[in-house]
């Protein structure tokens, strides 16, 4: 073995059984070291699969939407309107949504009814979420009641249980039939809720947005890149959940490594005294506070992310479930798929391993630096 | 056995099992399109416009579509009702990255 390898193999030897003589105490900050890069590597993998899925998915989405607004609030459309918009050069589909919100009274859960453009969905059925299927426990071939608006249940069939991995989108939903939905929230015929457009060419969107405002301006037309653009926002390093847990454990990290900065004690004086009286340079003290630091924020920083990873991965984020569930009855389980980062794999690294390490150095060097008599006498 | 031998041995298999999770990713990744296929049937033929995260309210649960002042429903700097407004960050309505003026009839 090269004497350069050799002579870092026996400072590590001599640093791991200086971590050993204070065991307790390592294993602890070791401990609380691995807590914190496995918080924050959770909350960036779990962020960063779903910012990633919410492109991915509503790549598919229509490339807008058209509301339209009354008295500042969204406004079901009548069919004038999508007959007028659907005749716009450049509008290759429009297709009017039929959908509203349904609060169940009976366990207090919030779905999405939806009208189904498939044929064989007939009146009488439904298509449920995952979700709504659980909280209600019910199954195929079951009958579910929906109060219509007049206060009288109208009964449905539930054809199909959509399937397990469409739980991020489907969580909540019940498909019926047009029919239904317009019996359901009493809306007349000639009324959609929004509408839907493809556009041939996506870079003619803004001028065929342009268009619908000029003509309706009580029109809104949202984007497809604004919808995306508010995922990026609501999940960005700047939103709301980033925010509360990146601020509270970088602040309990920066306690921590002030707390290691602020000085050694005594004992740990005492041995670097030792050191230099039997002859070791300020150079190799460094080198084996450097070592020790390197065991430490390397075996935390591996193992944190490791656990994160199987934590968000593989027990789905169960940890931070309540935080994302806040008032929901019905909340979707779904497994993400990992999209991982070189870029916040790397901030991660330099977030947590270098303010520690040289958290360390720092007042070890200025200890190597004092007079070995007096370093052993303090 | 040196102690050194045993950290080197811990920390490769620690970097074996990095590589392991690096290698899992990109697993999960190459067969993404297969398991995202569902999902993606059902927002193209319902023309589904958000994900099903947030179910409490209609600005969480379809943040994309909601009004312009979600998740201050009601009017600008109202207090949120409901605890995934402080998780939430509302949306960029307006930004300078807009692509269209309010309409007349919405401006204040």
């Amino acid at each position: 073995m090269r004497p350069s390898l050799q002579r870092h193999r026996s400072v590590l030897d001599f640093a791991l059984s200086s971590l050993l003589r204070r065991k307790g105490r390592n294993l602890a900050l070791t401990a609380v070291y691995t807590l914190v890069v496995f918080v924050l590597a959770s909350l960036v993998f779990f962020v960063q699969a779903l910012k990633h899925e919410a492109g991915e998915l509503l790549e598919h989405a229509p490339d807008m939407v058209v509301q339209r607004m009354v008295a500042g609030r969204h406004d079901p459309m009548p069919a004038s309107q999508v007959e007028a918009i659907r005749e716009i050069r450049g509008v290759e589909e429009a297709e009017a949504r039929l959908w509203g919100y349904y609060y169940d009274p009976v366990y207090g859960g919030n779905l999405t009814v939806m009208a189904s453009p498939d044929p064989t969905l007939l009146p009488g059925s439904a298509r449920i979420g995952r979700g709504v299927a659980r909280n209600m426990r019910v199954a195929e071939g079951d009958m579910v009641p929906l109060r219509g608006y007049d206060g009288l249940p109208l009964l449905f069939t539930i054809q199909q249980v959509l399937a397990e991995d469409s739980e991020l989108v489907a969580s909540d939903l019940v498909l019926l039939s047009p029919a239904d939905v317009r019996t359901l929230f009493h809306l007349p015929e000639g009324l959609a809720t929004d509408l839907a457009i493809k556009a041939g060419n996506p870079r003619e969107l803004t001028t065929i947005a342009t268009k619908i405002v000029e003509k309706f301006p009580d029109a809104r037309p949202i984007l497809k890149s604004e919808m995306l653009r508010t995922y990026e926002a609501a999940f960005d390093w700047r939103g709301g959940l980033m925010v509360v847990v990146l601020a509270s454990a970088i602040l309990s990290f920066i306690i921590f490594a002030w707390d290691k900065a602020t000085g050694l004690s005594a004992e740990e004086r005492k041995e670097i005294g030792i050191l230099k009286s039997i002859g070791w340079e300020s150079g190799d003290v460094l080198l084996l506070k450097f070592w020790e630091g390197a065991v430490v924020s390397l075996a935390a920083f591996l193992g944190g992310v490791l656990l994160a990873y199987g934590h968000v991965f593989f027990f789905s984020a169960t940890l931070f479930e309540h935080a994302l569930k806040g008032w929901s009855v019905l909340f979707p389980r779904f497994r993400l798929i990992p999209a991982l980062d070189a870029y916040q794999i790397t901030v991660l690294f330099f977030l947590t391993v270098l303010p520690y390490t040289a958290a360390t150095l720092v007042p070890c060097w200025r200890a190597a630096m004092a007079d070995p008599d007096s370093a052993m006498r303090s | 056995m040196r102690p050194s031998t045993l950290c080197l041995s811990v920390f490769s298999a620690l970097a074996a099992l990095f590589v392991g999770m690096l290698l899992h990713a990109r697993g999960r990744q190459s067969t993404a399109s297969q398991e995202r296929a569902g999902r993606v049937a059902l927002v193209r033929s319902l023309g589904l416009t958000d994900l099903c995260l947030f179910t409490e309210a209609r600005y969480t649960r379809h943040p994309a579509m909601a009004d312009r002042h979600a998740a201050f429903q009601d009017h600008p700097m109202a207090l949120d009702h409901f605890p995934s407004g402080s998780l939430l960050a509302p949306p960029l309505f307006p930004s300078p990255h807009a692509p269209l003026p309010p309409a007349p009839s919405q401006r204040p």
